[in-house]
């Protein structure tokens, strides 16, 4: 089968757009990519639409409403953090199926203030009662229960975001772009041991977009800026015995990782860039261990050495990740994606990845799912 | 008096009144689970589960010192996953330890112990049996 090839991406700047709708935001974005590859909307074969509190709205065809309502098929998809990358999953497989040469994936999302996670509950709360089941307490406990095998120290998580809010000071659309000083990191208000709230991903409003087309068409229009997909992998989370009640975040994301590695037929080691799913800085440090970035239990020393910052062996997050460019649920994994063509393509400005030549992208949709892409400069 | 609820659906009562926990154990492969299903999520057998009372004494696998929690939530409170000797994992709140990390040893042995819900009643009023974790004196 041919390649698939992204032609076109982009995103909006992550922020608070109160008086915006989904379908305006995601518009936006959808005519950013576009017209990053010259295309129009009426180039557009099929279009899928990843949203979390936007899919009971039908945002998809919204959208279409608001770009040129052309009547190809809008599919809207739901998928927790991983909506996103889901939805840029499906174009792929529409392109790859060869049924279609021009696909439009579009995340987008307008996320509550607050805190998220649990619901559910009968009769009485459940809440501090039978633990958290709020996202930073889940997400403290995986970072607990992998200091409990490695010491892992609360330090090293802090580091992570240390160099993520570092990393987004170079980022125009970075919702913060601020340095935050380890003792900063540290000394913020607690929220769940051993997340502090600067550890803790933001919640903001936001929109990204790609435009996926065969190869056939990408030779047709110019692989000059054309980004090659070496792999699209997503997984459901596997049987363990403390799953769902502390989701399983490591055992899904390590088999979309192997079956991307697969898909692709290289390794951790052929990868220039990684843009992981920080939606704590706990996790940003399971998933170095996950994607196979550093050897079982090394998560900790690898941070310390500077391995995963900006000039390091392996620079992750330079957008500066969930935790400072902030996480508009439906949008993060196509962001996440546009960062990584930014660099593919050479046009990252202050913070690009020298000589970039291959980048990864991680999400984890709690419930579970994770999506791992590999993208390459064509 | 009204027998009070149960706040969990694998909290049961045995004769006298008491609380337990029930497992469903799978009768293909013995997975654990606090829930029966359709089928066993490990193993995907149709041979259905034994309901069976669950240990009460197990490890510590991890946890967290909530500070924060959602509007109207009593903290600090220290949330645990801790996994029962007979395989069975549980999500509750670990009391006793205080609220510092140094009180948490990696695969601290703690008891399961029931609880009256921190008396947290429902629109009826009626009163609930939860379980909270402590640790286990040697």
């Amino acid at each position: 089968m041919s390649d698939v090839y992204i032609l076109g991406i982009d995103m909006t700047p992550f922020g608070r757009y109160p008086d915006r709708t989904f379908a305006q935001l995601g518009g936006e974005a959808a005519l950013m990519a576009l017209d990053d590859c010259g295309l129009s909307p009426l180039d557009v074969q099929i279009m899928y639409c990843g949203t979390v509190f936007g899919a009971y709205e039908m945002s998809g065809q919204a959208i279409m409403r608001e770009i040129g309502q052309t009547g190809v098929p809008v599919t809207n998809v739901v998928n927790a953090c991983a909506s996103g990358a889901s939805a840029f999953r499906e174009a792929w497989l529409a392109v790859k199926s060869g049924a279609y040469d021009v696909a439009l994936a579009v995340g987008v999302e307008k996320t509550p203030r607050g805190m998220l996670g649990g619901g559910g509950e009968t009769g009485i709360p459940l809440e501090g009662l039978f633990g958290s089941a709020s996202m930073p307490a889940v997400f403290a406990e995986s970072g607990t229960q992998h200091a409990a095998k490695y010491g892992t120290t609360f330090e090293q998580f802090a580091k992570v975001s240390v160099k993520n809010h570092h990393h987004s000071t170079m980022n125009p659309k970075s919702f913060y772009q601020m340095e935050t000083p380890l003792e900063q990191v540290m000394g913020a208000e607690m929220i769940a041991y051993p997340n502090t709230k600067l550890m803790c991903s933001v919640n903001v409003d936001g929109a990204a977009a790609a435009v996926l087309v065969s190869e056939k068409k990408a030779r047709e229009l110019g692989l000059s800026r054309a980004i090659r997909v070496r792999a699209s992998a997503l997984q459901s989370d596997p049987w363990n015995p403390t799953n769902p009640m502390m989701p399983d975040v490591n055992s899904v994301t390590r088999m979309a990782a192997k079956s991307a590695y697969e898909q692709a037929g290289l390794g951790p080691k052929d990868v220039n860039l990684v843009e992981l799913h920080d939606c704590f800085a706990t996790a940003e440090l399971l998933h170095y261990e996950n994607l196979g970035l550093c050897a079982e239990g090394m998560a900790g020393p690898f941070i310390d050495e500077g391995a995963t910052a900006l000039g390091g062996k392996i620079p992750v997050n330079v957008s500066g990740g969930l935790l400072s460019k902030g996480h508009p649920l439906g949008a993060t994994g196509i962001a996440n994606m546009y960062e990584v063509s930014l660099h593919l393509r050479q046009e990252a400005g202050a913070r690009q990845v020298q000589g970039a030549k291959i980048g990864l992208t991680h999400v984890v949709g709690l419930g579970t799912a994770s999506a791992v892409h590999v993208l390459e400069k064509a | 008096m009204e027998t009070p609820q149960a706040a969990k659906s694998h909290i049961k009562f045995d004769a006298d009144g008491k609380p337990y926990i029930e497992a469903q154990r799978c009768r293909a492969c013995g997975a654990m689970l606090a829930e029966p299903h359709l089928a066993c999520p490990a193993c995907a057998s149709r041979k259905g589960f034994d309901a069976i009372r669950a240990k009460e004494t197990g490890r510590l696998i991890a946890y967290s010192i909530v500070k924060r929690s959602y509007p109207g939530i009593q903290t600090p409170f220290v949330s645990a996953m801790v996994e029962l000797d007979d395989g069975l994992a549980l999500k509750a709140n670990l009391v006793g330890a205080g609220f510092e990390p140094e009180g948490f040893a990696p695969n601290m042995k703690v008891r399961l112990r029931f609880n009256d819900a921190l008396g947290r009643k429902d629109k009826e009023g009626r009163a609930y049996v939860g379980y909270e974790f402590q640790p286990a004196v040697n």
